[in-house]
């Protein structure tokens, strides 16, 4: 009946936390792995030093920290919180991660790519929140 | 194509790890208790489940795909187009599971799907 209920402190905090902590680990992986340069591997040995090179980049590492909070964070709003109502919540990780591309990476976003990005930013939106289930109890 | 490849694997099986973490979540009840060492419990109970398992070597394929693809384009490009995986959930909702999409879903679909067109259009 009372589709409105107010969210809870736990969920809104998860939630900021994985916006912003979800774009930001992969930006730094971004920043990182372009320091890292070509990932095209013909031989094991060149594996070996192409893996070396990624687990010694600093912001490779700061990435993962920042993506594994982003999962724990995932993790623990999932434990109470439906799939179909953290997903479009989430949805506007998709335009933090293209102001952190900008501000903090210095990429160039085109109008049309800025346009791309909200409309992805609707659609996710969208498809949260229809109906989380449309099969029947077993 | 190798591009192509790498999408797919961060889409798909991203997609699936995520599906699957979630289910073993679900198993393990709600997180109540905050502090760190009541939360390491939890994330210890969710590793004794196989769907935790699995999720996470889906998701380690997907993390691995994502860092070979941001090594040759810029992070605005790679992240949005990722938003495909809201596709590949749905598809795999609808043909694998039976659920029944509704017209504001595909809606949902359909403008993620234009989105990212536009992106992969913006590309300059």
């Amino acid at each position: 009946m009372d589709s409105h209920k107010p969210l809870h402190f736990k969920t809104f905090a998860m939630i900021l936390i994985m916006i912003i902590a979800g774009p930001l680990g992969n930006v730094l992986l971004g920043k990182g792995m372009k320091s890292v340069g070509s990932t095209t591997v013909a031989s094991f040995p060149e594996l070996v030093h192409v893996v070396g090179r990624v687990f010694t980049s600093e912001s490779v590492w700061l990435g993962i920290a920042s993506l594994l909070t982003f999962f724990v964070a995932n993790l623990l709003v999932l434990s109470w919180a439906d799939y179909s109502f953290v997903q479009p919540a989430s949805s506007m990780a998709y335009g933090v991660v293209a102001l952190f591309s900008v501000f903090l990476l210095g990429e160039q976003v085109s109008p049309l790519r800025w346009l791309g990005i909200a409309i992805i930013c609707a659609g996710v939106f969208v498809v949260g929140r229809t109906h989380p289930r449309t099969t029947e109890h077993s | 194509m190798l591009k192509f490849l790498y999408f797919f694997m961060i889409v798909v099986a991203g997609t699936g790890g995520e599906l699957c973490v979630s289910r073993a979540m679900k198993q393990t009840g709600e997180v109540k208790d905050f502090r760190p060492g009541a939360v390491a419990k939890v994330l210890w109970r969710a590793l004794s489940i196989k769907w935790m398992w699995l999720g996470v070597g889906l998701m380690t394929m997907a993390f691995f795909s994502l860092l070979a693809i941001l090594s040759i384009e810029k992070v605005s490009f790679v992240v949005p187009v990722t938003a495909l995986s809201y596709v590949a959930g749905a598809l795999g909702g609808r043909f694998f599971l039976g659920e029944k999409i509704s017209a504001s879903r595909w809606t949902g679909i359909a403008l993620v799907c234009v989105g990212v067109t536009l992106v992969f259009l913006g590309k300059g």
